[in-house]
């Protein structure tokens, strides 16, 4: 199984290039908002405020990490399960955001979304926070300090291991995963 | 009568809430190792791997193996000989949390008010349940758990018409549904009969058991393991992308039922089963 490597931002060409399955090691600026940091953005776009960064052909990585130990940049940072942000997300899609980074299964509206708007999902490791945490060289935040653990990180990542698992076709590894494994066993 | 001071239980409630979140269990790391050879989707070897990698990298850096350190739920087990002195015993275990999740550098995830949220910033209240037995010994099992499963949970009221087919159908429906949110594989507590608050509570317990292990009546001991086969002939897999390992264990605890009922609850765990045990 072959790595990719790719840079952020994302550019139409990595994205095309992607799709499921694929083991993916993510390099450059990623931001971090999960739950109460999406319905703020979410809000503030619905306002027509400035964002507190600039979405176009961004990922957002939906983790709360705990706090940094002495001498460690970041604490624990394993992805959280996405589907929470799932009513915030076509929104943000539609406002320039190209990639976005969880764990679990999305819906239908957010599957629409991504394929409108030429966009990929990956899924991280549920759990492996400490193994993400190696990965992460630099971590800041910018928006929302009062949110603690949720606010906005802005992040450097150096391969950051994900997997790609709806990619900017619809197609979607939470389902043919399942799928092919089950024909392959009969 | 054996008294016990609070500042022993502080103490050891603090050292388990770190100890735990850091440690990945020796049953787990097993059962992990036993699933990759068994395991014959190329993601979900790969899945398997890295989550033992990270095991490793939690133990050696001291960090926690999974962000979502938790809400710590408590069993209790207060032998009647047991004098408490020098605080109150609810009290104490929450100050041990409190200072673990400070000292730990843990995540503090649990908000005051359900609706209106706000972190309590400590970690704190944990949810505590109590059961007074023979002798004079006390014993806590502490288990973080972590919510991305717990969400993933249910319980439903069964009727005694359903019997065992209506419970293995609710079993595989609830995993069936939770898919690869929970962070799969993923280890089931199922709680079979008392009441509808009585069975969440069994289902809870059964989690707390070592992996490999099967309940004492072996009719139950059976039926657990048809369920872990039906559940892992679902394809769910590592993360939810296909394969054969999709539960690790499945527990069940049985408790009495009135006649006109069959409660059963189903609490799902990660495969970052964090729990553990003191005597004092």
């Amino acid at each position: 199984m072959e790595n990719i490597k790719i840079e952020t931002p994302l550019t139409i060409t990595d994205i095309d290039k992607l799709t499921v399955g694929q083991k993916v090691l993510i390099s450059g600026v990623i931001y971090t908002a999960r739950d109460q940091a999406h319905k703020r953005l979410y809000n503030m776009i619905i306002e027509g405020k400035e964002l507190p960064f600039e979405l176009k052909d961004q990922i957002i990585y939906y983790v709360g990490p705990t706090p940094a130990s002495p001498g460690r940049v970041i604490g624990s940072a394993g992805p959280t399960t996405s589907g929470r942000m799932d009513a915030y997300t076509p929104l943000i899609l539609e406002k320039g955001l190209k990639g976005m980074i969880g764990k679990g299964n999305r819906n239908e509206a957010v599957i629409n979304a991504i394929k409108l708007n030429k966009a990929v999902y990956f899924a991280a490791i549920g759990g492996a926070g400490a193994l993400i945490s190696d990965c992460i060289v630099e971590s800041e935040t910018i928006a929302f300090k009062d949110l603690g653990t949720e606010a906005i990180h802005k992040l450097v990542v150096k391969d950051l291991p994900t997997i790609v698992a709806i990619d900017s076709k619809g197609n979607n590894l939470y389902e043919l995963g399942t799928e092919s494994y089950l024909k392959k066993d009969k | 009568m054996k008294t016990i001071d609070c500042k022993e239980i502080v103490d050891a409630v603090k050292k388990l809430c770190i100890q735990i979140n850091i440690n990945m269990p020796n049953d787990v790391k097993e059962a992990l190792v036993n699933s990759i050879n068994d395991e014959d989707s190329m993601i979900g070897r790969r899945i398997l791997e890295d989550i033992l990698l990270n095991g490793q990298i939690a133990s050696r850096k001291e960090i926690p193996m999974c962000q979502d350190t938790g809400m710590i739920v408590v069993f209790v087990e207060i032998g009647q000989d047991v004098k408490i002195i020098n605080g109150s015993l609810s009290e104490a275990i929450n100050e041990g949390v409190r200072l673990g999740y400070r000292e730990g550098f843990l995540r503090k995830s649990v908000v005051k008010c359900p609706i209106r949220r706000g972190n309590t910033e400590d970690n704190t209240p944990a949810v505590i349940h109590f059961d007074i037995v023979p002798g004079n010994s006390l014993k806590i099992h502490l288990g973080a758990k972590g919510f991305g499963s717990e969400n993933m949970s249910a319980v439903k009221m069964l009727k005694p018409s359903d019997e065992v087919k209506g419970i293995k159908d609710f079993v595989i429906e609830t995993i069936k549904n939770a898919g690869g949110n929970p962070c799969p594989p993923i280890i089931v507590g199922v709680g079979i009969g008392g009441t509808f608050d009585k069975v969440t509570m069994l289902a809870k317990k059964a989690l707390l058991k070592d992996l490999g292990q099967r309940h004492e009546d072996s009719y139950i001991g059976d039926l657990e393991l048809e369920l872990l086969k039906e559940i892992n002939e679902l394809g769910i897999g590592p993360q939810g992308f296909g394969g054969k390992t999709t539960a690790l264990d499945l527990h069940i605890e049985t408790f009495p039922t009135h006649i006109a009922g069959l409660p059963v609850a189903v609490n799902i765990n990660c495969h970052a089963s964090r729990h553990g045990e003191i005597i004092l």
